[in-house]
């Protein structure tokens, strides 16, 4: 899975508040979410926003509330995948369930700015900014990840373990003990 | 091999393991599930998605619409709608209805729904409030809530711990909000990002349990995957104690860290030394003490919320506020947690000291907070809430400006009409009290309960 795309920069602590602002909680749809992404950091992000774009982010990118209706309306708006620092437990999680592929790759917002154009490169972790010239290694998805973005998120991925009469338990899925420690930093 | 914390306790018994260590995969079973108005219809779509008839098991959830009650408008009229009905069809009795319930976080452990040594996982970022008894608690998001409604279990990584040791006795005015304040501020935004952090030491003796759950409320503005407090007699006697008001008895287990289990940090805070905290806008870890903070004019003051409405919250306002009128300027807001604790002050003549003060009172809501309802703010405002974020554009307008603090902070603000220290007002600070004294979480039966009422 790789992604070419413009880039929308910002620096650390984008919140799930400024992402989708709470009055706008009561839809549960990413097209009417979407209308309204990134209003209270950017209001111009909806107008400039294109199909396949990129988010490229510092420290701690969708830190606070647990609304999922964050990354649907990221990926409402049209957004192929988010490259950042480090990411907010919580919207890691929400976003690889949804299916909106993130990649955590420090340094990579550093220099770059909105407008840029990206290349990602998810299984070889290779973040590159075309414009700039600089290329930076992110961390792979772990496979567990990977596996439930392949999956189109999590309930597809539940679905079909369900089907496999695994009762819905991903314990065949993820092996217990698996050394995970260089990659554990994603839950 | 090394001992274990008490997360890594309550996870094995969970992964039916005999012990776990941070950084490796669990599939754990889910003792209870929790989703509110905002979280659950989008779980309920993803759960029906499944195709599957019925949930793992629906003595095990809880719905509790919180945010948009009473009903905002058609829309969040029909959030409620969605809930109900599922609730309803899947015959789930923890759904908690307007009057009959209130902020989830409050909700759940003074109902006994929340117990020690239990796996909860609630679509709610403050989910983590939970550990305040001794359980594993985590915010997720709608899907991961539905996958644990279809399932009963959740993977997890196990977390790293981290060890907060309080030591000395906390000072006047000072109360569980101010000590996490002043530890977000010392670690950061993410600066317990993943982890778990363990709240103990001598210190939390003096600490009543409303306030250790102001502690754990407050991990996951930390970056943190959950908070904990280990079970002492304070939390027993709580327990107990919602145990027999509610009738709602269920075997429970109590947890301890092993001496040799193995921290990722340990942080020692003397809380003889701290004084009440202000974070400033827009991040909670933008904190300070009061006395050093600049006497900011506010427009609005909200005593409300999962982290500060409770009994202890409410008492230490009216102590303030009895008696004196907030400033002119001043838009007072007090919303108790839940409808018990709405009802407890009110027996105890708090909600006429509010109204007297010029206050409005509300009925439970998360509303303000948010900024979903109630209580929003327009462009510039400046509120002082008690609440827990105060990102940009949390409570309404992106230029407004929230700064967060006690409950003693924010009456002493509203009476002064700028940000104050409670000194400033004339007042003698409160007793605190015993903390096994569990009149002070506002025990009474349940609403709704048959007997004895």
């Amino acid at each position: 899975m790789s992604f070419d795309g413009s880039a929308h920069v910002y620096g650390d602590n984008v919140d799930t508040d400024v992402i989708i602002p709470a009055r706008y909680l009561t839809s549960t749809e990413p097209e009417e979410l979407a209308k309204h992404a990134m209003e209270d950091i950017d209001p111009d992000f909806v107008g400039r926003v294109k199909p396949g774009d990129v988010i490229v982010a510092g420290r701690n990118f969708g830190s606070g509330s647990s609304r999922e209706h964050a990354p649907l309306a990221i990926k409402g708006a049209g957004i192929s995948c988010i490259v950042a620092a480090s990411f907010a437990r919580i919207f890691y999680r929400n976003a690889i369930n949804v299916g909106l592929p993130i990649v955590v790759c420090p340094g990579a917002a550093d220099g770059a700015a909105t407008g840029d154009e990206f290349r990602v490169d998810l299984e070889g972790g290779l973040v590159e900014n075309v414009t700039k010239g600089a290329t930076l290694h992110a961390s792979p998805l772990p496979p567990f990840m990977k596996e439930i973005l392949d999956a189109g998120g999590l309930m597809p991925w539940v679905a079909r373990n369900m089907a496999e009469g695994n009762g819905g338990s991903p314990s065949v899925a993820v092996p217990a003990n698996e050394p995970a420690q260089a990659d554990w930093r994603l839950d | 091999m090394s001992g274990m914390t008490i997360t890594e306790k309550i996870l094995a018994r969970a992964a039916g393991r005999d012990s776990v260590t941070p950084g490796e995969f669990i599939i754990a079973d889910v003792d209870l599930a929790m989703a509110n108005d905002v979280t659950a219809p989008v779980s309920i779509a993803r759960f029906k998605e499944l195709g599957i008839e019925n949930v793992w098991d629906p003595s095990k959830v809880a719905l509790v619409p919180s945010h948009f009650v009473p009903a905002k408008d058609i829309a969040s009229a029909k959030l409620g709608m969605t809930m109900r009905e599922f609730a309803r069809q899947q015959g789930i009795d923890g759904f908690f209805e307007l009057g009959r319930g209130g902020i989830e976080h409050a909700l759940l452990p003074e109902q006994a729904w929340a117990l020690p040594g239990m796996v909860i996982i609630g679509a709610d970022s403050h989910s983590c409030t939970y550990g305040g008894l001794g359980a594993f608690s985590t915010g997720v998001g709608s899907t991961d809530l539905a996958a644990v409604l279809a399932t009963g279990k959740i993977w997890l990584l196990v977390p790293e711990s981290v060890k907060f040791v309080y030591e000395g006795k906390p000072g006047p005015w000072v109360v569980g909000k101010d000590m996490i304040l002043s530890v977000i501020g010392l670690v950061g935004d993410d600066g317990c990002d993943y982890q778990a952090m363990e709240h103990t030491g001598p210190a939390l003796q003096y600490l009543s349990q409303d306030s250790r759950f102001t502690l754990t409320n407050m991990a996951i503005e930390a970056g943190a995957k959950s908070g904990i407090v280990p079970p002492d007699d304070v939390t027993l006697t709580y327990v107990r104690a919602r145990q027999e008001a509610t009738g709602r008895v269920h075997d429970f287990h109590v947890d301890q860290s092993d001496p040799d289990a193995r921290y990722a940090a340990v942080h020692t805070i003397d809380v003889s030394a701290l004084e009440p905290q202000v974070s400033f806008p827009s991040l909670p870890s933008k904190s300070q003490p009061v006395s050093s903070a600049d006497r900011t004019p506010v427009d609005q003051v909200f005593i409300g919320s999962c982290t500060n409405a409770k009994i202890e919250d409410l008492r230490i306002a009216a102590h303030i506020l009895r008696g004196r009128k907030a400033d002119p300027r001043v838009r007072l807001m007090v919303i108790p947690a839940t409808q018990e604790i709405w009802m407890q002050a009110n027996e105890e003549g708090l909600l006429q000291v509010f109204a007297e003060a010029g206050a409005t009172v509300s009925t439970p809501t998360c509303g303000a907070c948010l900024g979903g309802h109630m209580g929003v703010l327009g462009p510039g405002e400046v509120c002082v809430s008690t609440s827990n974020r105060n990102y940009r554009g949390r409570m309404g307008h992106r230029d407004a400006q929230v700064y967060l603090a006690n409950p003693a902070v924010a009456a002493a603000t509203a009476v002064a009409g700028r940000l104050a220290h409670p000194d400033e007002i004339g007042v003698e600070p409160p007793d605190m009290g015993d903390p096994l004294d569990i009149s002070g979480v506002g025990v009474r039966a349940p609403v709704g309960a048959g007997d004895g009422r």
